[in-house]
């Protein structure tokens, strides 16, 4: 009796498991064949087969010009806060100084605050110093939020990282640059991948704060497929749909499998 | 004063330890600076500027903050923003929590698979997903087909809350799962065999032992869900209807399309402070809570 019920609950769990999978994946599921539609609708499910939309995003200069900046914008964010969070990171982590609780909870702030609150007051201020459109006003901003992305992962690592290997190299007449690079740095290298990882992910995502500070001049990619979807019916959003998700797809892999790399050689 | 202290404590340890071991003022006060500045030019500041035009901006005074209380119109947008981030946070517990167990008891393969099928949404980017949900929602598209074959008749689901609502949860979702089953995977699974060893039924045991062990996950993920979705912009301005707008639309028409700087200053304020007070207040209930567990296991 018991084991019959038991059966049935476990039959329930998994049917019902399988219901919130195909919801969680039905996006992905529609995108992909809607960018190969032939009719300029988004009418699904698509008939026929064409790559149009794809030689249109590649032929269309805002499109191509979007990707461009959110790559550049992307990779220059994950230059500077990788490096300001691993600072930040080992400050936090290595030294009890009066304040840091308050110091470590400003950093993480940008995390909960909602984005359209610090948008405005973004948008205020680079309105007076005529940083609208610009590369620096998206990198300085993007970092900003990317920042609590990386100081996060270092930190878990810093407190998995055993300090004695650090005196150790002291005592053999390293100094405390080379210690970090030697010694430290390798030992922390996940954290600080993961934290690059989602600091390009969180810059190449983010719509609010991009619309507030674009221009027609510089728009990223999320803010051009904004302005597609509010404006017209045109499948080529759904190519570029298509293309973020392949890249984000390789990216996830490239990451997951220089993990399992690491975990092997161990 | 510091300073003394920290020399005091030093003399247990070599000279060389102690230089590595904590690192000088200045040189910490390098290490973070690139980071402070960062978060001071554009977010502190930028939130002290919206402050500023919300009590300075058209007239000195409160007349923004009178305003934005005392307006039946925002009084509205900001109950239905409450009962939206509400039933965003209720559809991921209730989907979420049996998909969290199943990841816990599935066998390691299974467990990959669910493993992956939530964190796929998690990659995908926001702007992506939310163009998706316009194609799956559209008038005459698959899931009102779906809907209608199944017998629901024409239900209307784009431009309406409840479209709303459908994106939302499932954006929101994987911010559920993953802390849960955080929460989950570290619960010692033979506590709820001793109990059953001890005559619990199935059903008695998972209230009285897997369920209280899983609350701080459920409390987390839901936290995580319900602040994000109060503040959420994409994707109620393309899914929903402008006459049933969120207060991030409204403060996003106020400033960008009004240039009414000192009404959008105030709901953001009122936004901010909101966010800030339930964080703080779940913050320490949560610490009360897991105090009177400790006590109790003592």
């Amino acid at each position: 009796m018991t084991r019959v019920s038991t059966r049935v609950w476990r039959g329930i769990l998994v049917a019902f498991c399988a219901l919130v999978a195909l919801w969680l994946v039905a996006p992905a599921l529609v995108v992909i064949p809607l960018s190969f539609t032939d009719k300029p609708s988004f009418v699904f499910p698509t008939t026929g087969f064409s790559m149009r939309w794809y030689e249109n995003f590649f032929q269309d200069p805002t499109w191509v010009g979007s990707l461009l900046a959110s790559l550049r914008v992307g990779l220059l964010v994950v230059f500077f806060a990788t490096i300001c969070g691993t600072a930040a990171a080992v400050a936090l982590t290595r030294s009890k100084f009066r304040g840091q609780q308050a110091v470590r909870a400003v950093l993480l702030a940008p995390m909960i605050a909602p984005v359209i609150v610090v948008a405005i007051g973004v948008y205020a201020i680079f309105l007076r110093a005529h940083l609208l459109g610009t590369t620096f006003g998206f990198v300085v901003a993007h970092t900003m939020l990317a920042l609590p992305f990386v100081i996060i992962p270092v930190t878990v690592s810093l407190q998995g990282f055993d300090r004695r290997l650090s005196s150790a190299a002291a005592i053999c007449g390293a100094s405390r640059w080379t210690s970090f690079r030697q010694i430290t740095l390798p030992l922390i290298a996940p954290g600080v991948v993961s934290g690059a990882v989602f600091a390009f992910v969180t810059s190449f995502d983010e719509v609010v704060l991009a619309l507030f500070i674009q221009s027609p001049y510089l728009q990223t990619l999320p803010v051009k497929m904004y302005g597609s979807v509010t404006r017209d019916i045109d499948p080529t959003i759904a190519a570029a749909a298509t293309l973020i998700l392949i890249f984000t797809t390789v990216i996830t892999v490239a990451v997951a499998i220089y993990f399992s790399r690491r975990n092997h050689a161990r | 004063m510091a300073v003394v202290n920290v020399r005091k404590r030093s003399t247990d340890m070599g000279p060389d330890l102690i230089r590595t071991r904590r690192l000088e003022s200045w040189s910490r006060l390098g290490l973070l600076a690139p980071a402070a500045a960062l978060l001071l030019g554009v977010f502190l500041i930028p939130l002290g500027v919206m402050l500023w035009y919300t009590f300075t901006d058209p007239n000195p005074g409160l007349e923004n903050l009178t305003w934005y209380l005392g307006d039946p119109v925002q009084r509205n947008v900001l109950l239905r923003t409450f009962t939206t981030a509400i039933t965003v946070t209720a559809a991921c517990v209730v989907l979420g929590y049996p998909y969290a167990y199943a990841m816990v008891a599935a066998g390691p393969r299974l467990r990959a698979v669910l493993t992956l099928l939530v964190l796929v949404p998690f990659w995908t980017s926001l702007m992506v997903r939310t163009f998706a949900w316009i194609i799956l929602l559209q008038d005459k598209g698959p899931v009102q087909a779906a809907l209608s074959a199944l017998g629901f008749g024409h239900v209307a689901l784009i431009r309406t809350n409840l479209g709303v609502v459908i994106g939302m949860s499932q954006i929101m979702l994987p911010f559920f799962v993953l802390p849960l089953y955080a929460v989950m995977s570290n619960i010692d699974r033979r506590l709820v065999l001793a109990s059953s060893s001890l005559g619990a039924r199935p059903v008695t045991s998972f209230r009285r032992v897997w369920l209280p062990l899983s609350l701080p996950g459920v409390g987390a993920g839901a936290l995580i869900v319900f602040i994000s979705s109060l503040g959420f912009y994409v994707t109620p301005a393309l899914l929903g209807s402008p006459n049933d707008s969120l207060i991030s639309q409204q403060i996003f028409t106020q400033v960008n399309s009004l240039l009414l700087w000192g009404r959008g200053g105030a709901m953001g304020v009122v936004l901010l402070g909101i966010t800030l007070v339930i964080l703080g207040v779940l913050m320490a209930s949560a610490r009360i809570l897991t105090g009177r567990q400790d006590e109790r296991v003592e």
